[in-house]
């Protein structure tokens, strides 16, 4: 390792972001005593402090440097990300947010239970916490090492996935959900900051928005509505690696056309393909956002529906603004950055958010570092509030439901909490793991894997439970696990098929699937409908729910006029105490 | 656990409040939804039968950049909103229509 290739001022702006996050943990760590507090955060947490802390926790890795690669990589395709991650929320907020919320349980699994009066059900809901975490922890963790790789040249991408993992695990494990909030909050804030500075600076240097993006030359020459002048701005060549400007900037362009490419159609047989690859795309960012564990269960930590509502409102002002920025550093990444197309793994575009402020070195010296300082800064703060965030709710899946329910429902609170850290070690210690397999692939690709399998397994179980009176605890079940194992088993199938195609050392690790990626050449629609698995696997969990429910009807919870009052009726009325009351049991 | 028998001379506890509360409310949540999916799904549509329209330069951008990479975001805000509002009334109407249905059922 060269230590004189690191930038001073790029390892201060990280390290004060690091030391920021561990101090705030510790010291909230102080103030969290009870098991309540650890799990929820004593459920009394303001609107902004909460939409702040949600919005934080939401902009993971693959927003923060993801999406700008893949902008740059891919083009307009890969614009649907940041819509949908920030769109998803109105189907949170128009179809479960209030309901759930009026309900009152800590975790999905709780609501499992709760709605269907069956602790079997609580296991197989606990099953999906955990695999969407780890779907979603993996990206994180690249995250994690690319940035380190960045900060340190020549540090094995392995090591730093292995550093922050520790350091998060650690923080989670002394601080709980309520260190969490207040630091996944101010994250939010950092994350902001850090994209929309340099955006600005880089604008202000560079020509606009539009301006940059009209280098990039249409197909045909069409109309120009309001011309701009695109005189001043001189972008480098692109190499041979990079896709061409008029796939770039269209519609169906490399992302969704690589499947049939590789079968050898032609552009306009292609076509439809790219079609349905959007479509599903939408279809699992969408319910997927819906179907979150990480971001649902903070949600009980409003006061009351109402919080719950103004809160998701001012989430998606929160994500949507700042879902504006990356693509614009993809777009200037294209121009002025074009030989990361070249490289693969943490040397490649995923790591244009970083890169880019440097390049204002030659002209303002100093502001160049100080600038790419604050990017990864922001990119600490990203992967360190969502892995935080993944690894409270996977925690608190194992040590609440695992251990407090399954294994010993005896436990003082003690134990309980001692088991807390437990879990949250074993946790980080798988996540490294997986996250160090993983450099050949994409961020935002494997978050929007994650996105699928919440889609079809979280996603149709509550909007179902909510909405139909219906629905029986198999019904529930079936759709769940078939929808939600589908995608998931989709998912892999594709994870290992492309790390089979690396020339690195997982390449070798993984050689044996390679057999697959013959096989999608012959058959790019099926190849399609794993990558993107959820335009089938949702209706197929949602079917699965209505036929099975029908057929076992005389199961149907005996109280379920009881349970949907309490899922819709105004809070206003009391219902949720009377509930309480009568059930007389689940000490919440 | 032993099912709870229906309170017949509670109105909010009656099918007929929880029917028309669930009914009201999923209207609402359906036609935001609407509005939102319309633009959402549509707009693929549009670029797969419309592709000229939708490379239209505006400042730079074409116009289907613009819609997804700018525009949307306000859109779906303004659904946010009109949801929010709508359906904090239709709280405070629920809770008034059920002090009502319990007086005439006394």
């Amino acid at each position: 390792m060269d230590f004189s290739k690191i930038d001073p001022w790029i390892l201060a702006c990280s390290a004060v972001t690091v030391i920021v996050t561990i101090i705030m943990g510790f010291r909230s760590a102080k103030s969290s005593k009870s098991a309540s507090d650890f799990f929820v955060a004593g459920r009394a947490v303001s609107v902004g402090w909460n939409a702040s802390a949600i919005s934080g926790e939401y902009l993971s890795a693959a927003s923060f440097m993801g999406i700008a690669g893949m902008v740059m990589l891919s083009g307009y395709d890969a614009l649907w990300y940041p819509v949908c991650y920030a769109c998803g929320y109105l189907f949170l907020l128009l179809f479960i947010a209030g309901p759930l919320r009026r309900f009152g349980a800590y975790t999905i699994p709780d609501f499992a239970e709760g709605r269907y009066d069956s602790p079997i059900f609580r296991k197989i809901a606990v099953c999906f916490v955990l695999f969407i975490g780890f779907f979603y922890t993996m990206p994180q963790m690249k995250g994690a090492g690319t940035t380190l790789a960045y900060i340190f040249p020549g540090l094995p991408y392995w090591v730093g996935v292995a550093l922050v993992g520790a350091v998060i695990t650690l923080n989670v494990a002394l601080g709980g959900m309520k260190g969490i909030t207040l630091v996944q909050a101010v994250q939010y804030w950092i994350k902001m900051f850090a994209i929309s500075v340099p955006v600005f600076v880089l604008l202000s240097v560079y020509g606009g928005y539009g301006k940059n993006l009209s280098l990039n030359h249409s197909a045909s020459p069409p109309a120009i509505v309001q011309s701009v002048d695109p005189g001043t701005i001189v972008r480098k060549a692109l190499p041979e690696k990079a896709p061409k400007d008029e796939a770039w900037v269209a519609p169906f362009g490399p992302l969704t056309t690589k499947a049939a490419k590789a079968a050898g159609l032609t552009a306009s047989e292609a076509k439809p393909y790219s079609l349905l690859y959007t479509f599903s795309l939408i279809v699992a960012l969408v319910c997927g956002t819906a179907g979150l564990p990480h971001i649902l269960v903070r949600f009980y930590t409003n006061p009351d529906g109402v919080a719950a509502k103004k809160t998701t409102m001012w989430v998606m002002i929160l994500i949507g603004v700042f879902y504006v920025f990356p693509p614009i550093f993809g777009v200037l990444g294209r121009n002025f950055l074009p030989e990361l197309y070249a490289a693969t793994g943490s040397k490649g575009p995923d790591k244009v958010v970083l890169e880019l402020p440097t390049l204002i070195r030659e002209k303002y010296g100093i502001m160049g570092s100080i600038l790419s300082g604050i990017t990864c800064a922001g990119a600490f703060a990203a992967f360190m509030s969502t892995f935080s965030g993944l690894l409270v709710s996977m925690t608190g899946a194992l040590a609440h439901d695992v251990y407090g329910r399954m294994l010993r429902p005896a436990a003082t609170p003690e134990e309980r909490m001692k088991m807390f850290k437990w879990c949250a070690v074993l946790v980080g210690g798988v996540s490294v793991l997986l996250g160090s397999l993983v450099e050949p692939l994409e961020i935002n690709f494997m978050v929007g894997q994650a996105f699928a399998i919440a889609a079809a397994s979280y996603f149709p179980l509550l909007f179902m439970s909510v909405w139909w009176r219906g629905m029986t605890m198999k019904g529930a079940a079936t759709g769940m696990l078939s929808g939600g194992l589908c995608a998931l088993v989709s998912a892999t199938i594709v994870n290992a098929s492309t790390l089979a195609l690396d020339k690195g050392p997982m390449g070798k690790l993984f050689a044996g699937f390679n057999g697959i990626n013959d096989f999608w050449k012959v058959h790019p629609l099926l190849r399609i409908l794993c990558e993107q698995p959820a335009i089938w696997t949702v209706p197929l969990a949602i079917g699965l729910m209505i036929v099975v429910s029908k057929a076992t009807r005389h199961t149907v919870p005996a109280d379920v006029r009881m349970k949907m009052l309490v899922l819709h009726a105004p809070e206003a009325l009391g219902l949720k105490q009377e509930y309480i009351q009568e059930q007389q049991g689940p000490a919440h | 656990m032993s099912p709870i028998p229906p309170k017949e001379s509670d109105f909010i506890h009656s099918e007929e409040f929880l029917h028309a509360l669930m009914k009201r409310q999923l209207k609402l949540s359906i036609s935001c939804a609407a509005a939102f999916l319309v633009v959402l799904l549509g707009l693929p549509l549009l670029n797969y039968l419309a592709p000229e329209m939708m490379a239209t330069r505006v400042g730079g951008f074409t116009l289907s950049w613009l819609v997804l990479g700018v525009l949307f975001f306000p859109y779906v805000w303004i659904i946010a909103r009109i949801f929010i509002t709508r359906s904090m009334a239709l709280e405070t109407d629920e809770v008034r229509h059920a002090a009502e249905g319990n007086k005439r059922k006394s």
